[in-house]
C-alpha cells in the first residue's frame, strides 16, 4: 500500500481547522476525531517504513515545484513522532478535562504534529523553515495554555528565543539561496559539491548550527527549555521533550550537515563539544532540581547530548576518511538513542502528569509514598527511569552501549568514560524521583489519592511496553535492517543524498 | 472609546467599501498574476482596521463578532485543504492537482481568463478569507491591551 506523502501533513491540518468549530458541546466528538487522526497517522507511518519516495506536489517538476522526500531517516523520525503523538493524544482525553477550551488544544496539537511531519518530509529548505515555524508557533501557544503567570512567562521566553532561532535559520537560507540560486536541498548539495564552500556558505552553516542548536536546546542555547517544558500540560511536555526538539533540532541539523553541506573535521569537533557539554551540564543541573517536570526537562538536554555526540563522532570519522562501519556504529547509537529517548522521556512526562493530576503538585518534597496509591503509574515510571538510566533489559541500555562501543572503537576512550559517568548521574537523579515520589512516607494530605485509569493508563502502558521491546530493534536481525540501518545509511552516504533523491542530476 | 470626529467617521465608512472592493480585486486577479489571497486578505482586514480606528472597538465587534471571524477562518482553511486533497481523487491522483483547468472547462488554455486558472482561483479565495479573518482577529486581540496609565500616577 502506497500512501501519498502529503497526507502526513494534510490530514492533521484539515482536521485541525475543523476542530475549533465544534465548540463546547461537541467536545467528545472532537476528541474522538483527533484521536482517530493521530492513530491513522501512526498506521501511515508504519506503512511507509522502508520506502524511498520523492513526491512532487501538483506535478510541478523539482527545481520549480515543492517536493517531499521520504527516505530512511525521515521514516524513522515519522515513526517516532507519530508513536509519541498517538500516546500523548490518548493521554490528553482525560488529562485535558482539567483545562477549558479543549477543542482549541486539540487543534493546536494537530497543527504541531502537521508541522513536525512536514519538517521531516520536506525536501526543500524553505518549506522546512515554514513547517518548522508552524510547529514552533503551535508549541508557543501550547506552552502557555494554562494562562497562569508562570506559564505565560515561560511561553514568552520560549517565543523570544525560538524566534531568534528562526531568524538565524531564515537568514542562513537567504545566504544559501544567494550563493547557490536554489532552495531544493538536493540541488543545493550538488551546487556546493561543484563549487566548494565559500565564506557566505560557511557563515550560513554556522548560523544553521546556532539556529537548530537553539531549537534542539543544546547547552549554550538551552536557557528556554527548563522553563518551557515543565510549564506546558503534561502531554505537550511529552511531545516537546519527546519529539519536537528532535524533529526541529537534531533531524534538521543532521540533514543539513551530513546531506547538504557535507561533513568536515571542524564540524565534527563542534558537534562533539556541543554533545559533551549538553550531556554533562544538563545532567548536573538536573540532579539538584526539586520540581518533578523541571528535573525531567534538564534530562532532555543531557540526553540530547548523547544523540549529538553519536552524530559528532560519526561526522569526525567520515571527515577523516576513517572506516565507514565505525562511523555507522556511532550514528546508529545516536539515532537509536533518539528514538529511545522519544519513547522513555514522553513516558516519564506522562507519568509526571498522572502524578500531578492525582495529587495536585509536582514538588518532590511535597510528595512521597505513592507506590501503593498509584501502582500503575509507579510501575511505568520505574520502567522509564530504568530505560533512561541505561539498565540492561530496557531500550536505553542498548543505545548507550552502542555509543560507548562506538567511541571506544573510534579511539575516544575519554568520551566513553564521560558517557558512562553521565549515565551514572542520571541513575542517581532517577533514584531520587523514586525515593521522593513513590517511596518514603505518605503525607497526610495525599491519603485520598486515586490512580488514573482508562485512556491515561493505556497510553502509559503502551509506551512502557515499547521501552521494554525496543531493544529488539538492534537485537532482532530483520528489524534492524528495515528501520534503523536505512536511517544510518542516509547519513553515512552523506553527499550522495542528491544523487539518491534525484538520479538525473 | 467613542471614536474620532464625524468627518473621519463619514469618510471611513465610505472608504471601507472601496478598500473591500480593492481587496476582492487583488484576490481575484491572483489567479495567474502576482497578486492573490494573501495580499488581498490583508486589504480585507485593513478595512476593518480603519473602522476600528474611526469608530472604536465596540462598533467593529458588533459588525463582525470574533466568533464569526474565527468560524470564517476555520471554514476558509478547511476549504483550502479540501481543494488540495480533492486533487487526489480527480484527474491524475496528485495532491494539489489542478483538475478543473486540465479537464472540464471550455475556456481552458486561454491564459487571461479568470476561469482558466481552475482550482487556483478557488484556493486563492479561501486564502483571502482566511488571512482577512485571522488578521482581523489579531488586530482585535492586540487592541484589547492598553498601556496602564493609572499605575504611574
Amino acid at each position: 500500500m502506497s500512501i501519498p506523502l502529503p497526507l502526513f501533513i494534510a490530514v492533521p491540518l484539515i482536521i485541525a481547522f475543523v476542530l475549533p468549530m465544534f465548540g463546547r458541546k461537541g467536545k467528545a466528538v472532537a476528541t474522538a476525531l483527533a484521536n482517530m487522526v493521530t492513530i491513522s497517522l501512526l498506521v501511515f507511518a508504519v506503512a511507509s517504513i522502508g520506502k524511498t519516495e520523492v513526491y512532487e506536489i501538483g506535478k510541478w517538476s523539482i527545481p520549480l515545484g515543492i517536493n517531499l522526500v521520504l527516505d530512511g531517516l525521515s521514516s524513522l523520525l515519522l515513526l517516532a513522532i507519530n508513536v509519541v503523538a498517538a500516546a500523548a493524544m490518548l493521554f490528553s482525553i482525560k488529562y485535558m478535562e482539567q483545562y477549558t477550551a479543549k477543542t482549541k488544544y486539540l487543534s493546536l496539537f494537530l497543527l504541531m504534529v502537521a508541522g513536525m511531519n512536514g519538517v521531516v518530509l520536506s525536501g526543500d529548505i524553505f518549506n522546512l523553515f515554514v513547517f518548522l515555524e508552524i510547529a514552533s508557533l503551535a508549541s508557543y501557544a501550547l506552552v502557555g495554555f494554562g494562562c497562569d503567570h508562570e506559564e505565560l512567562e515561560a511561553s514568552f521566553k520560549y517565543m523570544v528565543l525560538g524566534s531568534i532561532a528562526s531568524v538565524f535559520i531564515l537568514f542562513a537560507i537567504a545566504l544559501i539561496y544567494g550563493n547557490t540560486g536554489t532552495l531544493n536541498m538536493a540541488y543545493i548539495s550538488k551546487a556546493i559539491q561543484n563549487s566548494g564552500l565559500n565564506a557566505g556558505l560557511t557563515f550560513a552553516l554556522a548560523m544553521f548550527m546556532a539556529g537548530f542548536g537553539l531549537k534542539a536546546a543544546l547547552v549554550p542555547f538551552h536557557a528556554w527549555l527548563p522553563d518551557a517544558h515543565p510549564s506546558a500540560p503534561a502531554p505537550i511536555s511529552a511531545m516537546l521533550s519527546g519529539v519536537l526538539i528532535k524533529a526541529l533540532g537534531v533531524y534538521s541539523l543532521a540533514r543539513i550537515i551530513f546531506n547538504v553541506f557535507g561533513v568536515s573535521v571542524a564540524v565534527g569537533w563542534v558537534l562533539i563539544t556541543l554533545g559533551v557539554l549538553s550531556m554533562v551540564v544538563g545532567v548536573f543541573l538536573a540532579v539538584g532540581q526539586w520540581d518533578f517536570k523541571r528535573l525531567l526537562a534538564y534530562h532532555s538536554i543531557s540526553q540530547m547530548g548523547y544523540v549529538i555526540l553519536g552524530l559528532g563522532i560519526g561526522a569526525l570519522i567520515l571527515a577523516n576518511n576513517g572506516k565507514v562501519e565505525w562511523a555507522a556504529m556511532a550514528i546508529l547509537g545516536g539515532m537509536f538513542h533518539l528514538v529511545n529517548h522519544a519513547v522513555f522521556k514522553s513516558l516519564l512526562f506522562l507519568t509526571s502528569g498522572s502524578v500531578e493530576m492525582s495529587t495536585g503538585t509536582r514538588q518532590l518534597k511535597e510528595l512521597g509514598g505513592l507506590a501503593e496509591k498509584l501502582p500503575f503509574t509507579r510501575a511505568t515510571c520505574t520502567v522509564a527511569s530504568a530505560s533512561i538510566a541505561g539498565i540492561p533489559p530496557f531500550n536505553g541500555f542498548w543505545s548507550k552501549m552502542i555509543l560507548v562501543i562506538a567511541s571506544v572503537q573510534a579511539g575516544f576512550l575519554w568520551l566513553a568514560a564521560v558517557t558512562v559517568i553521565v549515565s551514572l548521574v542520571t541513575l542517581i537523579s532517577f533514584l531520587k524521583i523514586q525515593r521522593y515520589v513513590f517511596l518514603g512516607e505518605l503525607p497526610e494530605n495525599l491519603r485520598q489519592t486515586k490512580e488514573n485509569k482508562g485512556f491515561m493508563l493505556i497510553a502509559m502502558v503502551f509506551l512502557a511496553c515499547l521501552c521494554l521491546l525496543m531493544g529488539s530493534l538492534v537485537l532482532v536481525p530483520g528489524l534492524k535492517e528495515s528501520i534503523l540501518e536505512p536511517a544510518v545509511k542516509v547519513l553515512t552516504d552523506g553527499l550522495n543524498y542528491s544523487a539518491n533523491i534525484i538520479p538525473k542530476l | 472609546m467613542k471614536g474620532m470626529t464625524i468627518i473621519v467617521k463619514t469618510i471611513s465608512s465610505w472608504v471601507k467599501v472601496l478598500i473591500v472592493l480593492f481587496g476582492i480585486y487583488i484576490i481575484h486577479s491572483g489567479h495567474l498574476s502576482p497578486c492573490g489571497g494573501f495580499a488581498g486578505g490583508v486589504f480585507l482586514a485593513s478595512s476593518y482596521l480603519l473602522l476600528m480606528l474611526a469608530f472604536g472597538r465596540d462598533v467593529v465587534e458588533r459588525e463582525l463578532p470574533p466568533s464569526v471571524a474565527l468560524k470564517i477562518a476555520c471554514w476558509a482553511a478547511f476549504t483550502f485543504a479540501a481543494i488540495a486533497i480533492s486533487g487526489l481523487f480527480f484527474g491524475k491522483n496528485e495532491f494539489f492537482w489542478n483538475y478543473i483547468y486540465q479537464k472540464w472547462l471550455a475556456g481552458a488554455g486561454i491564459e487571461v481568463h479568470f476561469i482558466a486558472a481552475g482550482t487556483i482561483s478557488l484556493a486563492e479565495f479561501a486564502i483571502g478569507l482566511l488571512v482577512g479573518a485571522l488578521l482581523f482577529l489579531v488586530i482585535l486581540n492586540l487592541s484589547t491591551f492598553r498601556r496602564d496609565t493609572s499605575a504611574s500616577r
